[in-house]
């Protein structure tokens, strides 16, 4: 009894210390972020970000990135695991491998060797900034593999696709139409798990000179703190809800799944 | 099987022109759908990678040699920035292992799915892979120029903790900030390991007599050491290759290797040294490298009981 209640003591310490550890920095930005003057609370600096024509730029091109990279990820990554299920499970290992090689590769790292490859594809295309989607691409990997690869265990993808098959799809409608689809949930989180990398990448677009959302942000933090501040907390803000939204919604698919089955 | 082998020769036809005769065709075939995901990993990684690798022992004009290796043992700033990254990495990986698996803990003893550590976890997630320069402005919002935690600690006990300003800037700085995505990243990597031990454990434990201590000491410590020695690996790589929130910090001088790169691709060059930032790059991949084949290693070790 006591034992127990000492653990549970010990639980909550610990919660509100090292989480109002980490929250502390999350609310001196708010508080920060809404100084007025005289001990005023104003909302100005928000209302800032709308105003800010470079920061909307930043965050139209940044969601197009994001946008771009989603889909280029999912057209790369699903048909060529869903294979390895089908036909060739030889080279499963192998892709999984190099799909994990970006955690050993440090962004910074890849960067210096990539230098020279931007240099011809953005002399291609006069330097256009949706170019870093092809290495946003390679960032994301080992988190759009994790989701993928889960969600291609839990549904038997051979059977699907060899019924589809003897039916008279092609192999990109089997891709498509019937494996894509069985993948909702998995696409759904590696989607949102790419999203967030590309709005929060800094390392290559920096070094590589285009001006994504959080170049722009560094930048502010230069010449006006508080907007800065403003735009930080918001977008962290926003990362978390969607963050949060996937696991809600994954945890309700989970308990309806049960519900299901005697259905099948 | 039948099937298989009935639509294999349908789609040999297909996809390699003319070929479905050949044998050699058949045994190729299969492999096609997977090139264009081997040729783009090859572009836009391997061969990024073996850029800096072969750079670092090239001359400019592309002759070899080991001058830039020379320049990072030779050279004390280079030096001094890895010895700097390593202690950094250290550091952090064992304050945010320390908390982070404390938080872990009372996170996880309150049962799979409660709100709490749904919250905990969608924020940690946030902190740990999306904080980046963010978590530079977080830090300075709090412990920087008329930051709450500096007007409130001077209002209570009269110190100025930004009167001498430049530990903001230096290692001490750096460490607190990092502290900041090393402590959620622990708790994401951390938490699997711990819903692993099982209540029955527990119980068994303490129906032959054993205390919380002796728990832990004997059955909890030992199960969850791989996974904790693990997940240090893990924290140390991921400090030790971390670039956006010390870029955000620190504008001047280059105090980690991370930065030492960032001056080398920016600055004007010193003549005979041009590739000095793939030797430095070349120098974080190995000990990353290095990290990461140990983390295997002992994540094998750590699978072994939990299931």
């Amino acid at each position: 009894m006591t034992s127990s209640r000492a653990r549970s003591i010990a639980r909550w310490g610990i919660i509100v210390l090292v989480g109002g550890y980490l929250l502390l920095p999350l609310v001196a930005m708010a508080e920060f972020s809404t100084r007025g003057d005289f001990g005023t609370r104003t909302l100005g600096a928000y209302a800032a970000i709308l105003e800010d024509p470079n920061l909307i730029d930043a965050i139209l091109l940044t969601v197009t990135i994001a946008v771009l990279t989603a889909g280029g990820m999912l057209f790369l990554l699903i048909p060529t695991m869903a294979w390895t299920y089908i036909r060739v499970p030889g080279l499963k290992r192998a892709v999984e491998f190099l799909c994990l090689l970006p955690l050993a590769i440090p962004a910074v790292v890849l960067v210096v060797g990539i230098v020279p490859i931007y240099q011809i594809l953005s002399r291609a295309t006069r330097g256009n900034a949706l170019t870093l989607a092809f290495i946003d691409i390679i960032l994301v990997l080992p988190y759009a593999h994790r989701a993928l690869d889960a969600g291609l265990k839990s549904i038997d993808v051979t059977t699907l696709a060899e019924a589809a098959r003897s039916l008279g799809a092609s192999w990109p409608r089997v891709m498509f139409q019937i494996i894509a689809p069985n993948l909702r949930g998995a696409i759904l989180s590696a989607v949102v798990i790419t999203v967030a990398l590309v709005l929060g990448e800094y390392t290559i677009s920096s070094l590589l000179n285009y001006d994504t959302l959080q170049v722009i942000i560094a930048l502010l933090g230069q010449r006006d703190a508080f907007i800065a501040v403003a735009v930080s907390l918001a977008a962290l803000a926003f990362a978390f809800v969607l963050v949060l939204g996937i696991a809600i919604f994954g945890a309700e698919r989970r308990r309806s799944q049960p519900v299901e089955e005697p259905a099948t | 099987m039948t099937t298989d082998v009935a639509s294999g020769s349908r789609e040999g036809a297909g996809l390699a022109e003319g070929g479905a005769g050949s044998a050699r065709a058949r045994r190729v075939t299969p492999y096609l759908p997977m090139v264009p995901f081997f040729v783009y990993v090859t572009i836009f990684m391997l061969l990024p990678t073996a850029f800096v690798l072969v750079g670092a022992f090239q001359t400019a004009d592309g002759g070899f040699t080991l001058e830039n290796l020379a320049a990072i043992f030779g050279q004390g700033q280079f030096l001094q920035a890895f010895g700097r990254s390593i202690q950094l990495s250290v550091v952090t990986a064992i304050i945010g292992a320390g908390l982070g698996g404390l938080l872990a803990w009372a996170v996880a003893t309150g049962g799979r799915s409660g709100w709490l550590r749904q919250l905990v976890v969608a924020a940690s997630g946030v902190l740990a892979q999306f904080g980046g320069v963010m978590l530079a402005f977080a830090f300075l919002a709090a412990y920087g120029f008329g930051g709450l935690v500096t007007v409130v600690f001077k209002a209570a006990t009269g110190f100025d903790i930004t009167a001498d300003s430049t530990w903001l800037y230096s290692m001490t700085g750096l460490i607190l900030v990092y502290t900041l995505f090393q402590i959620p990243l622990m708790v994401i990597v951390f938490l699997p390991a711990l819903d692993g031990l099982r209540q029955e454990w527990y119980d068994a434990s303490a129906s032959l007599g054993g205390s919380s201590w002796s728990f832990w000491r004997h059955v909890g410590g030992p199960i969850l050491a791989p996974s904790f020695l693990g997940a240090l690996l893990l924290l140390f790589a991921n400090a030790f290759s971390a670039y956006a929130t010390a870029a955000a910090l620190v504008s001047q001088g280059s105090p980690i290797v991370p930065l030492q790169i960032r001056e080398a691709l920016t600055s004007e060059t010193v003549v005979g040294q041009e590739n000095v930032g793939k030797a430095l790059a070349l120098g974080m991949i190995v000990i990353v490298i290095a990290v990461m084949g140990l983390y295997a290693l002992v994540q094998r070790r750590a699978g072994r009981w939990l299931r």
